[in-house]
């Protein structure tokens, strides 16, 4: 087990390289990464002193390492904005989607699960049908349609919830909602459709002939199996999250990372857009790790292979 | 008897039969004639579109739908600035539909490579090829979309380009599982043993058997697509307006949201229905070309 965990863990390291490459070549895209940080109308004294006082002027690998050097020590530079760190602003604005994220993934497991549970076995039942139908339609409206749908039907018609904004449970329900309608649709479909693998299986039938209820045959048998990819799905798809995030809180002005990512490229704000990008890579890296040594836990044939 | 029934099904291919049978499903056929309309309001804007969809109109601004109120001759009403939103959509399509198919086609043409040499070179070769795969499995399009675009700026060639670029290992998945299942079969040792190329193997004698999937995965992947391709334009980092995109008409209508709702409800239910139709003609393909994927999806 040490051994994949040591190996698996040594795998993301040429992911996180590639990250760090990216994140550094972001600014050299256009060109002279000085017409993005500086006004047009800059001087070029101006624009001199500036590649002075960041390495510009030196060799590109140089910088390279002067800038993965800053990003290990947390350090991004000055918004273009605020002009303070552009990790501080990161930091700021994290609990906010830390709670939204949070709540999503509750929503998707408390939800999802006893309702994948149930289409799978009543399998063919109008109930069934009905859990498929939502969940197909869930996948299909894009992130945003459904927060604006929720905004115009609980917000502006019924009145009953606060369409922008955060601070109370209130304001969280309907980003959450929202947030959750792709997630909760992935682990219901994958929660039925590996019970009905599960179900076939000669052991669940075995548990039925010894006389086990069918209470006990389904939750201690198949169910606690079916559970693995479900997990394994849960933390892959928290990586996938951060792209809703971003969405669900431009849609709702939820003030966490994810709307400073497109307020900051709207201000051509980089460093911020960097430091933003590149925390949501790591998650996304560390997620899908995280997903893998569940996997493994779980399911000691993984770690074996 | 048996010989009126071996000619029938000798006289027509297989897999177009079980096409045929997919359409008496009436899901399918809707979806179908659905697409098909989408696609010709994308090719002839023109013809379908009841009014100009850039004709501005201040005092007709934010109107609620014609055939609600009976009022006016905007169908679906009209938006913050006074343009006909039936009109809009339809133009809309035009742009939604021209990147997320280039995007496809790029990622079907890397995929489909990079699968086919990787599924039937083997070794070291195939193992580069997967690690590139989990790579870009496990990124987000719409971040990677945002890096770059907040570095060059959105255009349509840069969004076809990175689009596409981000959906081949998809494909690649696909594509080389397949090579891998027929590699291995009689009739490719036969052809290797009278000294056939590998070239001349992979074209003639696999890259045929991989086409069902490819199809499949392909019209999968057109709805992801267009799902990303609205996301993206909602976000501001799409098309760029006056141009109409669905997403950037939602984006619009939401500040008038809390008094009209027209201009932000119907280009989203355009966006939801095809991407809906898409993945129901996707099943349909799937279930008559290559029923084996069922399990693929997740």
């Amino acid at each position: 087990m040490l051994g994949y965990v040591i190996r698996r863990i040594l795998y993301t390291l040429p992911s996180l390289f590639c990250i760090l490459v990216a994140c550094f070549l972001l600014t050299r895209l256009s060109g002279d990464p000085v017409d993005l940080f500086l006004p047009i109308d800059a001087s070029e004294e101006a624009r001199q002193a500036f590649r002075e006082q960041n390495g510009l002027d030196r060799p590109v690998v140089e910088q390279f390492f002067v800038f993965t050097e800053r990003v290990m020590r947390g350090d991004f530079g000055n918004s273009l904005r605020f002009q303070e760190p552009a990790v501080d602003l990161l930091v700021e604005r994290l609990p906010a989607t830390l709670e939204l994220a949070l709540a999503t993934l509750a929503l998707s497991v408390i939800i999802g699960i006893p309702a994948g549970i149930a289409s799978a076995y009543f399998r063919n039942s109008p109930l069934d049908f009905t859990v498929r139908g939502v969940t197909a339609f869930g996948q299909a409206v894009p992130t945003f349609y459904w927060g604006i749908l929720s905004i115009i039907i609980f917000s502006v018609w019924l009145r009953w919830l606060p369409s922008t904004g955060s601070g109370t449970i209130w304001h969280l329900i309907l980003p959450a909602t929202t947030l959750a309608s792709t997630m909760l649709a992935l682990v219901t479909r994958v929660m039925r459709s590996t019970l009905l693998e599960t179900i076939r299986q000669d052991y669940v039938r075995t548990a039925r002939a010894k006389g086990l209820g069918e209470m006990a045959v389904l939750l201690h048998h198949a169910v606690r199996n079916a559970l693995i990819p479900v997990v394994t799905i849960v933390a892959l798809q928290f990586g996938v999250l951060m792209g809703g995030v971003i969405v669900t809180e431009t849609v709702f002005a939820w003030p966490g990372v994810g709307r400073l990512a497109i307020q900051a490229i709207y201000a051509r704000d980089y460093p911020v857009v960097q430091a933003v990008v590149f925390f949501f890579a790591v998650i996304f890296v560390l997620s899908n790790l995280a997903a893998d040594l569940i996997h493994a836990v779980l399911d000691p044939r993984v770690r074996l292979r | 008897m048996s010989a009126v029934t071996l000619t029938v099904a000798r006289s027509r291919n297989p897999k177009l039969l079980a096409l045929g049978r997919q359409l008496r499903s009436p899901v399918v056929l809707i979806s179908l004639i659905f697409l098909v309309v989408v696609l010709l309001c994308a090719l002839f804007p023109g013809l379908f579109a009841p009014l100009d969809p850039y004709h501005q109109s201040i005092v007709r601004r934010l109107r609620p739908p014609s055939f609600l109120t009976g009022q006016g001759n905007n169908w679906l009403g009209t938006d913050q600035l006074g343009r006909d939103i039936l009109s809009r959509i339809i133009y809309g399509t035009r742009v939604t539909l021209a990147i997320s198919l280039a995007a496809v086609i790029i990622a079907c043409v890397i995929g489909t490579v990079l699968g086919l040499i990787a599924g039937y070179a083997g070794g070291w070769v195939d193992a580069l090829v997967l690690r590139a795969i989990d790579a870009q499995l496990s990124f987000p399009v719409i971040l990677l979309v945002i890096a770059v675009t907040a570095a060059v700026g959105a255009s349509v060639p840069v969004l076809i380009v990175l689009m596409g670029v981000s959906a081949w290992p998809q494909i690649a998945r696909i594509v080389r599982a397949d090579v891998i299942s027929v590699r291995e079969l009689e009739y490719v040792e036969a052809a290797r043993a009278i000294g056939a190329s590998p070239m001349r193997i992979i074209l003639k004698h696999i890259a045929p058997n991989v086409l069902s999937a490819l199809i499949v995965v392909a019209t999968y992947e057109l709805s992801r697509m267009i799902l990303i391709e609205a996301t993206l334009s909602f976000l501001g980092l799409g098309v760029q307006p006056p141009t109409p995109t669905w997403g950037g008409m939602i984006s619009e209508g939401q500040k008038y949201v809390q008094t009209a709702w027209a201009s932000s409800v119907f280009p989203g239910a355009a966006i939801t229905f095809t991407i809906l139709a898409i993945n129901m003609l996707g099943d349909a393909l799937r279930d008559a070309l290559d029923p084996r994927l069922a399990n693929e999806q997740t």
